[in-house]
């Protein structure tokens, strides 16, 4: 259908697009390769070839990331995997907690007629429009009130109780359930199934794209949740990988290789996990946005 | 979709109620936290924003309108919300025509290369803001930065970055913009495929160029995309905080402050007067929800319950 020539335009736009890749994937290459330098590559001296590539790749970076040391369930272990497993965690925590409360919130906004129901979904999409940083102040506040923040746990489940909390995610399992025919739920119903049952057994199967676009993009956004974590994790050992690697960066600001090292701890696992389910994420960002 | 309501039969008012009472199981978990976790501090903070409350002591007295009228006359403040104003305006426009570029360039590429630009142009948001700002740094950097060593290569005069006055803001804007194009492209990626492909055959038919089938065809069937797109990105430009407390620290001499960030600073590095801080993000908050209604008409399409 589409004559596959190669106008002057085309060509254009090929290179811009290509020249764009590159520059958005360097950042990245620059992390990975940084983290696997000799401290003689990272020093860039006057007169000399920038390294592009490492001339040899060392541990050096991690070893030294890896010095402090601490201990989680009576295993020894490097600060910084303490701090990779605090992300995990809390990652899949708010993961878990989101998708089962935005499921059935979701759920029922999309078929059930109640009173109330109007206004309850008016306060979620309102609430979803406004900053939640702005919020910052008075949840660290509220967290210490409750005595979350004297313990390592506690301050990590202040980090994971707002982002659950976040109305995304009842909003995009709405729209995803939206998709239900009332029919089968119907037939349920008449079959005698409760409404849990139903839930599970009826409705569940059809939202399941959903869940899974819901899943991964509340993972990756809990991962992320820079703010948050930086306000609630004050103990190293409740520190997450992005907010340990911050406060390395003020620790020691000129030790690029540790950093990098830190960096890539920090985004390798991440982008894995999004490569994986890519295909459910982009999913979720479209439906959440625009209803047909 | 719209009068699928009316169609439903009548049910008893006992039905009605047992199926309000369940809906409400339903959301009680989600309630749950959205309550205690969203809106119990939004209400907080509104409420602190009318006292002298710190960190010292949490509670405070109340001050009525003080703090709100010292942020107009706060110097840092207003230079700090300049700032915000400048990322702002510069980056929506430049994100939403950029994104579209990309969008209308990739959308009817072969499959798996389309996802390639999409994964690679996402890449920035999956990676993280520490991440991406950390080696960003590193670029930066006066003498171990790869920027000024290419400009020495090509015999310029290296260039200050992030540490000088006129400059800095506009490196935060360069990173924001790495991380801000990745949703909207997706968005236009998905929009673009979904405009009616027979409406653009026929306009080429007629004789229609590419320039005119753009503008009379796709560009108004993409236009709620676009709406959203610029909300979500003035949302995400006035919020811009993490790049800032880890690149510049708002400085040199306030000159990469925001609002986030002095309230931030305010709240939890130098006088920590949370009452103050509060009301900086009230006003923030009220600025951007002047934006929300705009998303809030674009999402919800006329469908309203």
């Amino acid at each position: 259908m589409k004559k596959k020539t190669m106008t002057p335009y085309i060509i254009i736009t090929g290179i811009i697009l290509v020249a764009l890749a590159i520059f958005f994937l360097f950042p990245l290459y620059w992390i990975v390769t940084g983290s696997v330098k000799e401290k003689s590559d990272i020093i860039i001296k006057s007169g000399e070839m920038v390294k592009w590539i490492p001339t040899r790749i060392t541990w050096d970076n991690y070893q030294r990331l890896f010095k402090t040391g601490t201990e989680l369930f009576g295993i020894q272990m490097p600060m910084a995997i303490r701090w990779l497993f605090n992300s995990v965690f809390i990652s899949v925590v708010a993961m878990g907690l989101t998708c089962v409360c935005a499921s059935l919130a979701g759920y029922v906004l999309a078929k059930k007629r109640f009173w109330g129901k109007g206004f309850v979904f008016s306060l979620f999409v309102c609430a979803m429009a406004l900053p939640k940083q702005v919020i910052l102040i008075p949840l660290m506040t509220e967290m210490s009130n409750l005595g979350l923040l004297k313990s390592v746990w506690g301050s990590m489940f202040a980090v994971i109780f707002p982002v659950v909390g976040w109305p995304f995610g009842v909003f995009l399992m709405k729209q995803f359930s939206e998709n239900i025919p009332s029919s089968l739920l119907e037939a349920a119903r008449i079959d005698g199934a409760g409404e849990l049952r139903t839930f599970v057994e009826v409705a569940f199967p059809i939202i399941k794209p959903g869940f899974g676009a819901l899943a991964i993009f509340t993972f990756i956004n809990s991962w992320n949740e820079y703010p948050l974590q930086l306000v609630m994790l004050t103990q190293n050992e409740a520190k997450t990988i992005s907010l340990g690697i911050a406060s390395k960066l003020s620790e020691m600001s000129n030790d690029f290789g540790l950093i990098m090292a830190g960096a890539a701890l920090a985004a390798v696992p991440i982008i894995i996990v999004f490569l994986c389910f890519q295909k459910y994420f982009t999913q979720g960002i479209t439906m959440g946005a625009v209803k047909g | 979709m719209g009068n699928k309501k009316e169609k439903a039969p009548a049910r008893s008012k006992v039905l009605q109620r047992r199926e309000t009472l369940v809906s409400y199981l339903f959301l009680l978990p989600a309630l749950f936290f959205f309550v205690g976790f969203v809106i119990t501090p939004m209400a907080m903070g509104v409420i602190t924003s009318f006292t002298d409350a710190s960190f010292t002591d949490p509670v405070g007295k109340f001050v009525g309108l003080k703090n709100y009228i010292r942020l107009f006359q706060d110097k840092i403040f207003i230079k700090s919300a300049i700032n915000t104003v400048i990322i702002v305006v510069v980056s929506v426009p430049v994100v939403t025509a950029f994104s579209l570029w990309v969008g209308s360039a990739i959308y009817r590429m072969h499959a798996g290369l389309r996802s390639f630009y999409r994964c690679v142009f996402y890449l920035p948001v999956v990676t993280g803001s520490v991440a991406v700002t950390v080696v960003w740094k590193w670029m930066f950097d006066k003498y171990d930065g790869l920027l000024n060593y290419i400009i020495r290569a090509l015999g310029g005069k290296p260039l200050p970055w992030t540490s000088g006055e006129s400059m800095a803001l506009w490196c935060i804007i360069l990173i924001l913009f790495t991380t801000s194009i990745g949703q909207p492209i997706v968005l236009y990626v998905a929009a673009l495929g979904n405009v009616d492909a027979s409406l653009e055959e026929a306009a080429k038919v007629d004789g229609a160029n590419d320039f005119q089938v753009f503008w009379k065809i796709k560009w108004p069937s993409i236009m709620p995309t676009t709406l959203y797109v610029a909300v979500i990105t003035t949302i995400n430009s006035f919020q811009c905080f993490a790049l800032i407390q880890l690149l510049t620290s708002g400085g040199p001499n306030y000159s990469t402050s925001t609002v986030m960030y002095l309230l931030y600073d305010i709240a939890f590095k130098t006088t920590k007067e949370f009452g103050y801080a509060d009301a900086m993000g009230v006003v923030l908050a009220i600025v951007i929800a002047l934006f929300s209604a705009l998303q809030f008409k674009v999402m919800n399409g006329g469908t309203t319950e």
